[in-house]
């Protein structure tokens, strides 16, 4: 079975449990994280988390929901997208 | 990781701040083999396979939206030219009956809009074709979701001026058909009308095209609003490239969706149409990225050249990004649709003339304009004449899409609503071209046209 892999991008400013709290939920969500990387950029703090979600019982539908309700309680902005989304978009 | 967090936080940015999206996914659907003498059977039948693909593609458009993470905003269909269809049908209100049961089946199967009901005019006109354009102003006022169009010349045949005289009539009457006119945002007059546009109203699905294709619209002006901010220093060599690199990436994640999606209903992926095309929302806006070039307003002097920058860019730009661009694939710069055209014809800075120049350089014509109510039908005329006279001797396509607003004077406004947006009535040179229109007949093709 061919690998379903999301990128999960966080923003917003930064505070304590941010990265806990995400790959908490991705853990509960069956979804592996397979790397993960930070940087504060002008001035806003960007995390990407790269997981597989193959064996993920909600999907991608299902994590984008759980992962929109913890952004707004924690006042961040999150996305997912597929990993064929970013690698169209940034590679040749 | 392969990719750094600059490179998804980019994409993510693009989405969330700039308005990027898939504007449109647009199936058209060949309906030649339910040609049929009885009317009745031929609307049942199109509506039927209309009514069950459109619920494939909502369906799968918004599964593919959600796996992937890029909107797709607009679900379409569009269908064999409606004059080709009613061919044999006796039957006197033909037209009327297959377009309600067009629009009955967008409705049913949920697509925000059906395109196709129109003619191919260009050289002449055939007795259906007349009865389409006829019926266009009941039609289009008493249907919801239905676009129409008419292809009245192209640089290969010329130009149907008799068509076009006849048009400038039907117009008054479909503007006298609705409120505001809003039957019109809903027609397009083209030169050179592409076969696999996914962009509305102008949709049809081309006498060359197969069973059925998947054509999809990219959109992003915001995202190219934001680089060219971005950039105050470059000059126009750098600018170009900038512009170039960043349609590259948003034109690569339309032909993934496209593709992707073509697959899902196991139909072929035919065309990403690359054109930039605002809506209303704020900052997703055509006119402001040149206004980021420099322009103090959209309309000054300067406006021509950098729309040309511009749609070189971004022809470049999606011309290395994928093999399959094709449709309009140009800019769009309908007035009401982007809040830099309201403006700048607000404060006077855009009239109808400094329009149709920039036109000459930017695919798709003079665009979701208002004129006032008192415009003779011969004044529309001889305007989609020049319009689509540009197109012709350019071998591009132009079109048209005016909205002669009932009761209005110029420097009214009119508000359309939703997508359509607010049009500022244009004024009109006071001068008439209405005895050149009258002479009617065929405007000889350019000699370009000689190229074998």
């Amino acid at each position: 079975m061919e690998k379903e892999r999301v990128f999960v991008v966080v923003l917003g400013k930064d505070q304590k449990g941010i990265i806990a709290q995400v790959s908490g939920l991705l853990f509960k969500h069956g979804a592996n994280i397979e790397d993960v990387q930070q940087k504060v950029m002008d001035g806003t703090f960007v995390m990407t988390m790269l997981a597989d979600i193959t064996e993920s019982a909600s999907g991608s539908a299902g994590l984008r929901q759980a992962l929109n309700e913890l952004a707004e309680s924690m006042g961040l902005k999150v996305m997912l997208h597929n990993e064929a989304v970013i690698k169209a978009m940034h590679r040749i | 990781m392969e990719f750094g967090v600059e490179e998804v936080f980019e994409t993510a940015g693009m989405i969330l701040f700039e308005h990027f999206d898939i504007r449109a996914v647009t199936l058209g659907v060949n309906l030649k083999d339910l040609v049929d003498r009885d009317a009745g059977r031929l609307a049942q039948d199109a509506g039927e396979r209309l009514a069950g693909l459109g619920k494939r593609l909502v369906g799968e458009a918004v599964e593919l939206s959600e796996s992937m993470g890029l909107p797709i905003i607009n679900k379409r269909l569009s269908i064999t030219p409606a004059a080709w269809l009613i061919e044999p049908c006796a039957q006197a209100d033909a037209p009327l009956v297959l377009a309600q049961a067009l629009d009955r089946a967008a409705c049913e199967a949920g697509v925000d809009f059906i395109g196709g009901f129109g003619a191919l005019v260009q050289k002449g006109t055939t007795a259906a074709d007349r009865r389409v354009m006829e019926s266009l102003p009941q039609v289009l006022s008493s249907t919801q979701r239905l676009c129409g169009f008419l292809n009245l010349a192209s640089t290969l045949a010329g130009m149907n001026m008799d068509a076009i005289v006849r048009l400038g009539h039907i117009l008054k009457d479909m503007a006298a058909a609705g409120p505001n006119g809003i039957a019109c945002a809903k027609f397009v007059a083209f030169c050179n009308a592409p076969e696999d546009n996914p962009f509305m109203a102008g949709a049809f699905h081309g006498g060359g095209e197969a069973d059925a294709a998947l054509n999809v619209g990219i959109s992003g002006p915001g995202v190219v609003r934001a680089v060219v901010d971005k950039h105050p220093d470059a000059d126009l060599t750098a600018l170009s490239e900038i512009i170039r690199r960043t349609v590259f990436k948003i034109t690569r994640g339309g032909e993934l969706v496209g593709r992707e999606l073509a697959r899902r209903l196991g139909v072929p992926f035919g065309v990403v149409d690359i054109s930039l095309a605002p809506t209303t929302a704020m900052g997703d806006s055509v006119g402001r990225i040149l206004e980021g070039m420099g322009l103090e307003r959209v309309g000054a002097p300067g406006t021509t050249a950098a729309l040309a920058l511009l749609i070189d860019a971004v022809k470049k730009g999606g011309a290395m990004a994928s093999g399959r661009v094709g449709g309009l694939s140009g800019t769009f710069i309908p007035v009401s649709e982007d809040e830099a055209m309201i403006e700048a014809v607000e404060v006077g800075a855009l009239s109808l003339e400094k329009l149709e120049a920039m036109t000459a350089v930017c695919s798709v014509g003079l665009d979701m304009f208002a004129v006032p109510g008192d415009t003779s039908a011969a004044t529309l005329s001889a305007i989609i004449a020049d319009e689509l006279s540009i197109g012709m001797a350019n071998d591009k396509t132009t079109g048209v899409r005016v909205i002669p607003a009932p009761g209005t004077v110029a420097g009214d406004s009119v508000d359309f609503g939703g997508l359509l947006g607010r049009a500022p009535v244009m004024p009109v040179n006071r001068f008439s071209g209405a005895a050149f229109v009258a002479r009617g007949g065929r405007m000889p093709a350019p000699v370009r046209s000689l190229r074998n």
